[in-house]
């Protein structure tokens, strides 16, 4: 019998870890906001041009954000042992790793995706596009975490592997930027936000899997 | 037919032989193909002049870099079910190699591209950008399994990385094609024939064959020397055993 403890364990133990030691929930918000506004002081700060480009710098700088605090993200259970009690369990390890990363995009993601429209306004992003393009964000932003966990599951055994997350997941990343950039332009119409959903849906139907067979690889 | 092939002993008897007599039979082909484009074949003004010359080493490469990612990918599917070392091994040597084919035809097509375009990069364009990607799930690659410490973790996590991008390669080329393009369309692999004079074709598809040979025999050499490698490892555990 399966049971669903370890995915309630998990998905707990990732809220509490976003606020417990060091700086935890806090470091992707810092980084997402000092990446955008490295922007305007490098590409010049006339209002239209960061305009054009202020939805896309904010993807860059999601996408991004999002691979800060992947590195911990199940290193943490694999040195204390949490992991190998979670692989000898009867409930599928996928279930466990898509709850802990779903949990993560929770604490670490959506205040990401919260934090657009004051970061949107600084970069000269018409007030209208905001919204729509906060669910872009939250959408393209499930979609960063899942691909940004399997990175995080398969460099779990590596010290220092940041980097090589980076390595990793930043080319998984193509698809949701396109599409999402491309439905940000659209005004969250037609048939781009529909390959933004779809590309989602597929991270979400391969990444679980994925970041099992990785946690079970640095388990034993 | 796939346990036939997995056995080392007979790979390392086949091997011997056959990657430097690939070696050579691919070099003598390649040389011939560079040879008919560079100079003999005439030019083409339509494409551009001269230029167009750069498609004999340009067209292999590309083709080489989809070919060997796709390798790569049933590499890794085929150690990760069956667990054949050899899959693994091979796997392992194609990595570099495919790097390197696809760094080459990134190269060359920027070449070409900057008289004939005019620009040396195109980010809107499909192609170039699904042969860049393919060039970082190389790197990322090698990277993770440089970085594990032992051999069995770095052929998992390799394998699992090179799935995870191989079911990924449909959606990104799917999702960079939307942008708008310059490249050329395919005018060799199409339904109503090549829409290429033979004089182009021929020596262009000996050179593809030659490359496909070459590869072949630069994958070989690297597996073997991993077989060798593994056995000295082995032989320096039992020494340090005292056996």
């Amino acid at each position: 019998m399966s049971s669903p403890a370890p995915i309630r364990a998990a998905f707990r133990q990732a809220i509490g870890e976003a606020w417990g030691g060091g700086a935890g929930a806090l470091l992707p918000i810092g980084f997402f906001a000092g990446a955008a506004m490295l922007v305007p002081f490098t590409v010049g700060s006339e209002a239209s041009q960061l305009s054009a480009i202020g939805s896309g710098v904010l993807w860059v700088a999601l996408a991004l954000a999002s691979l800060v605090s992947m590195e911990r993200l199940f290193q943490a259970d694999l040195e204390d042992g949490t992991l190998d009690m979670w692989a000898q369990e009867e409930t599928p390890l996928f279930l466990v790793a898509a709850s802990k990363i779903l949990a993560h995009w929770l604490v670490s993601g959506l205040p990401l995706v919260i934090l657009t429209p004051p970061i949107g306004i600084a970069l000269q992003i018409p007030a209208g596009e905001l919204v729509p393009a906060m669910l872009a964000y939250g959408l393209g932003g499930l979609s960063f975490f899942l691909w940004g966990g399997v990175a995080g599951a398969l460099a779990a055994s590596v010290p220092r592997g940041g980097l090589l997350i980076a390595l990793l997941a930043l080319p998984l990343f193509i698809p949701t930027a396109i599409f999402g950039s491309l439905s940000v332009q659209d005004g969250m119409q037609g048939p781009n936000v529909l390959f933004l959903a779809a590309s989602t849906m597929f991270a979400l139907a391969v990444a679980p899997f994925a970041a099992s067979a990785a946690l079970r690889l640095a388990v034993d | 037919m796939i346990s036939a092939f997995a056995n080392p002993h007979r790979f390392m008897a086949l091997s011997r032989w056959l990657a430097p007599t690939c070696l050579v039979v691919g070099i003598a082909l390649i040389a011939y193909s560079v040879w008919q484009g560079l100079w003999i074949i005439p030019e083409d003004d339509y494409q551009g002049g001269d230029i167009m010359r750069a498609m004999f080493i340009h067209v292999p490469s590309a083709w080489l870099a989809m070919a060997s990612y796709m390798g790569l990918a049933l590499c890794s599917f085929i150690w990760f079910i069956w667990r054949h070392e050899l899959a693994d091994m091979a796997a392992k040597s194609i990595a570099p190699i495919g790097a390197g084919y696809t760094a080459l035809c990134l190269a060359t097509g920027s070449i070409w591209g900057k008289p004939t375009w005019g620009t040396w990069w195109l980010w809107d364009d499909a192609r170039m950008m699904s042969v860049l990607v393919m060039f970082f799930l190389f790197l990322g690659y090698m990277a993770l399994r440089a970085a594990m410490d032992t051999r069995q973790k770095a052929a998992r996590a390799g394998a699992i990385l090179a799935m995870v991008g191989a079911v990924n390669v449909p959606l990104i080329k799917f999702s960079v094609d939307i942008w708008s393009s310059i490249h050329q369309d395919a005018s060799v692999l199409r339904m109503d024939g090549p829409a290429m004079p033979a004089v182009y074709l021929t020596p262009l598809l000996i050179g593809a064959l030659g490359n496909s040979i070459f590869f072949a025999s630069l994958t070989m050499m690297l597996m073997r020397a991993e077989v060798w490698q593994r056995r000295s490892a082995v032989l320096v555990a039992r020494k340090l055993a005292g056996k």
